[in-house]
């Protein structure tokens, strides 16, 4: 059995054994559904209060939202193994991992694909959906297919900060929750166009968790808006590739964790 | 339930939560870069809206970064040791201990609650008011509360605030003697308390329209009285009205929680094996 049909599998047991707890699963939709349209209807009520976002309107706004929301749902429901790397370090299960023939990579990706983040991306895509229907976009399939682009992007660059929190813990032994600070912050930031923080904290959502490169810049160019930062188009069709990019160092991370991994025995 | 027996109950679970100073930190960090991006997009609606803001830039500042302060007061956890209690059986104990259960277990969140608050705000309190005005940070500091009289009124509202978070958390404890599993309510109620008590977007700023709406519920209680009354949006001379509804509300609470724990002992099958 290859890798790829090993993590399906791994997956269908997952699934299968999520779904034996129906009422579980259902209220774990349901609350991620939830926290996310509070979070919305905040949105609306400052959209209701001040009427614009220095300049940029709701439906564009929505487009930003519902882009990084989906990105982060598939990221984050991905990537919950690695979110769960302080126990098997402490108990030093991980040594379980390195016994078996495959590689730890993907073991810890086929733990648990958190089904319950369909809530989460459920509100993502009603929200981009809502974007569409404000704006009536005349996209054509390029446009689209940026989209799609930075969405996979998106979902790439998250998985990659939980790659790093959990390879983190092979010298912490705990779980790092500081880096919720950049996954869960990201996507919050990553909900209004980049331009309207400070520069010190859009440069680092640009250049070390390059955040900015699977929202803002490319979402100018699928919104037809000026980029204020002033990049030629080419470079932000091609910004969403930092994503990948972000997940592959993420992975040397990794690896280099793994070499440094000592069991706690017992 | 005795002064001397609930103080030791409360004191006793203050510290033990104490111990667990990393996730602490870690915890302050995140609420920082938190403050940041929420205080961040709101300057930027205020500051490019066709209205005006009906908070001051002094009152927004200091409502986002006393909110983060207070992030861990939200009621959206249910207690882990009282979860296990009910799941392993040993809730048996607490009732046969010769206290009543509801003030035993109202007591327990009580110290719980507060040492979770303490953790996180007082670090970040030093951090948004001694650090940043140091390091010339002034612009994101935590300004000075609107006057002494503001300060005591916000002590006072935040007091009653822990009182009905914790009447609130004991809601939660109380379902699970029916549910036996904590994740529903949960996963659930979280969403509703954090809008409603102005954790997401200050309440002030929700339409017009609905503000009598928030006013009446008990979540506004929580961090938006106390923290209104800090940058003086509520003036000390209106004070008592909200902070006396919110009393209001903690005492209802505290009714119907019992009520429900009664029933719910009645019925409750103690697990074990």
């Amino acid at each position: 059995m290859n890798e790829a049909r090993l993590y399906i599998r791994l997956l269908e047991t997952s699934i299968r054994s999520q779904l034996q707890y129906r009422a579980s699963f259902l209220t774990g939709v349901a609350g991620q559904f939830l926290v996310t349209a509070m979070e919305m209807i905040g949105i609306l009520a400052l959209f209701h209060r001040f009427g614009t976002l220095q300049g940029w309107t709701l439906g564009q706004v929505a487009l930003f939202y519902g882009t990084i929301s989906v990105a982060f749902a598939i990221g984050d429901a991905l990537g919950t193994g690695f979110d769960r790397m302080a126990a098997l370090v402490r108990g030093g299960d991980f040594d379980r991992i390195l016994l078996r023939p495959r590689t730890s990579v993907v073991q810890i990706l086929g733990q648990e694909l958190a089904l319950r983040r369909i809530g989460r991306l459920a509100q993502g895509l009603i929200v981009l959906g809502a974007a569409v229907w404000i704006l009536e976009p005349a996209w054509g399939p390029a446009e689209i297919a940026l989209l799609v682009l930075t969405v996979a992007g998106g979902a790439a660059l998250f998985l990659g900060l939980f790659v790093v929190q959990g390879a983190l813990t092979f010298w912490t032994t705990e779980s790092l929750e500081a880096v919720n600070a950049f996954s869960y912050g990201g996507v919050t930031a990553g909900q209004y166009p980049i331009t309207i923080y400070e520069d010190w904290f859009r440069r680092f959502f640009t250049f070390v968790v390059p955040l900015a490169c699977v929202s803002y810049l490319p979402l100018t160019l699928v919104l037809g808006v000026e980029d204020v930062l002033g990049l030629p188009a080419w470079m932000r069709a091609s910004a969403p590739l930092a994503g990948p990019a972000f997940l592959a160092a993420a992975l040397g991370f990794w690896s280099l964790g793994v070499r440094h991994y000592q069991s706690t025995g017992s | 339930m005795r002064p001397a027996t609930a103080w030791a109950v409360v004191s006793l679970r203050f510290r033990e939560v104490l111990q667990y100073r990393a996730a602490a930190w870690a915890g302050v960090f995140t609420q920082v870069i938190f403050g940041f991006i929420i205080l961040m997009s709101l300057r930027a609606f205020a500051a490019s809206g066709t209205a005006d803001s009906p908070l001051s830039p002094e009152q927004l500042t200091a409502y986002v970064w006393l909110g983060q302060c207070l992030f861990t007061l939200m009621p959206w956890n249910a207690d882990r040791s009282v979860v296990a209690m009910v799941r392993t059986g040993s809730v048996a104990y607490e009732l046969v201990r010769p206290v009543d259960t509801y003030a035993l277990w109202y007591c327990r969140t009580l110290g719980w609650r507060t040492s979770m608050v303490c953790t996180r705000a007082l670090p970040l309190l030093v951090l948004v008011g001694v650090v940043f005005p140091l390091a010339g940070l002034d612009g994101w500091a935590l300004p000075a509360p609107a006057s002494a009289g503001a300060l005591a009124c916000f002590l006072v509202a935040l007091a009653v605030g822990v009182l009905l978070a914790t009447a609130l958390g004991m809601l939660m404890h109380v379902t699970i003697l029916w549910t036996l599993d904590p994740e529903g309510v949960t996963r659930l109620a979280p969403a509703f308390v954090m809008l409603l008590s102005g954790m997401i977007i200050p309440l002030p700023l929700f339409p017009d329209a609905v503000q009598p709406l928030l006013a009446a519920l008990p979540f506004r209680g929580l961090i938006d009285v106390p923290l209104r009354l800090y940058g003086g949006h509520i003036p000390v001379a209106a004070a008592l009205g909200p902070i006396a509804l919110s009393a209001a509300w903690t005492a209802a609470l505290i009714v119907l929680g019992r009520w429900m724990m009664a029933r719910g002992l009645r019925q409750i099958v103690i697990q074990g094996g």
